[in-house]
């Protein structure tokens, strides 16, 4: 597969939140606005990256029994780094995403990249792997939080061009669920063609 | 690929992927330290100048001191004049929101009178009880708040507005600066330093 193949999976073909469906609990929980989807997809996609690069550095050596835990530790110890680095220097979006940034340590796309694809593949193209996949969820994210954001708060990024509340279902729950279905199905029908 | 697991292997592996990992969280940890410290420590400064009211005269605050009510200990600093007088209080006030523990300072005048109040750290929902700290609506109710209103919701006899769809929060939100303003009261004017 061509390098470039790699990166451009991860946006289409195997889009984590569209095709693959992994990694729904951050997908549903923080896309309440465009901006909080950005920041979740970015924040997942610094882990991923590292984690795919250290976890196919080490894969060769890994008994392959303890190879589980071995993952996780890597992928925790990257994410509680990423949680000290935002709250020291970007402490306005840690306040905004709290909880969901060290729920990355369970989010399914992790692991489930470096199952299948940093355990079998080079360092340099495991890191690319991490950048294809974390692009397809910071924009699968960005693009549902703007969905909810235009149909739940009547604003877009943050600026309002409608007054009121909107259609509040949208930022909630419920609309997390309708928002991800319909789009799904829209991606899905564009991507076969 | 993986290698052949034996129990040697395994617990090898496992102990270095593991000191390794502890080392490295620990360096990040002493370096992030003292910037957690002061991005905390400056919205804590920033909190406290932001719901003191403005005054033409030199002002000074005093350190964190800390009281107690209702079983619950309260930090709180002093605004002092140049007589030494207190002109208002800026209490910690920490409640149960709908995801954890909520943080909000509150500017007390000496007689009760509420003079703003700010969110310092919250765990709501983004999008929704999240908006206690942005909703200009809600937070507008509590500035210059006298003391004989009762700080309640509507919905709970009182007659602030609640933030739409988060009544949780905005209950938090509320016994947080009542519960500040009770304490001002207890320390009524003999407080002086």
């Amino acid at each position: 597969m061509s390098k470039l193949g790699i990166i451009t999976k991860g946006l289409i073909k195997e889009n984590p939140t569209f095709v693959l469906v992994l990694g729904m609990c951050p997908t549903l929980a923080t896309t309440t606005s465009a901006i909080n989807g950005l920041e979740m997809g970015l924040a997942t996609m610094f882990v991923l990256i590292l984690s795919n690069i250290v976890i196919s550095a080490i894969a060769p050596v890994v008994p392959d029994k303890v190879h589980i835990p071995v993952y996780i530790v890597v992928i925790a110890t990257f994410v509680t780094i990423l949680q000290l680095l935002m709250q020291a220097y970007v402490p306005d979006v840690y306040a905004t995403l709290g909880l969901f940034i060290p729920l990355i340590v369970v989010n399914c796309i992790v692991l489930g990249r470096a199952e299948a694809f940093a355990g079998k593949n080079s360092v340099g193209d495991s890191a690319l792997d991490g950048i294809g996949i974390g692009l397809g969820f910071t924009l699968s994210l960005t693009v549902i939080g703007m969905v909810r954001e235009i149909l739940g708060s009547g604003a877009i990024f943050g600026w309002k061009f409608l007054p009121g509340d909107g259609m509040l279902a949208f930022v909630m729950a419920p609309g997390a669920f309708i928002v991800l279905g319909y789009l799904m199905v829209l991606f899905n029908k564009l991507a076969k063609k | 690929m993986a290698a052949k697991s034996n129990l040697v292997n395994m617990t090898v592996c496992l102990t270095a992927v593991c000191l390794v990992c502890a080392a490295l969280l620990g360096v990040v940890y002493a370096m992030t330290y003292q910037p957690i410290q002061d991005a905390s420590l400056k919205a804590l400064n920033a909190s406290i100048s932001l719901v003191l009211p403005a005054s033409e005269q030199e002002v000074s605050i005093s350190e964190a001191q800390t009281a107690e009510l209702g079983g619950k200990s309260y930090e709180y600093f002093c605004q002092l004049s140049s007589e030494g007088s207190v002109t208002a209080y800026a209490v910690k006030s920490v409640t149960i929101g709908f995801g954890g523990p909520l943080t909000v300072m509150v500017g007390v005048l000496p007689d009760g009178t509420v003079v703003a109040t700010r969110v310092l750290s919250h765990s709501e929902t983004p999008g929704l009880g999240a908006k206690c700290e942005t909703d200009t609506h809600f937070l507008g109710q509590f500035e210059g708040l006298a003391p004989d209103v009762p700080v309640k919701l509507a919905k709970d006899g009182g007659s602030l507005d609640a933030i739409t769809a988060s009544t949780i929060t905005s209950r938090a939100y509320t016994l947080a600066v009542s519960n500040a303003v009770e304490l001002v009261k207890s320390l009524g004017g003999s407080e002086d330093e």
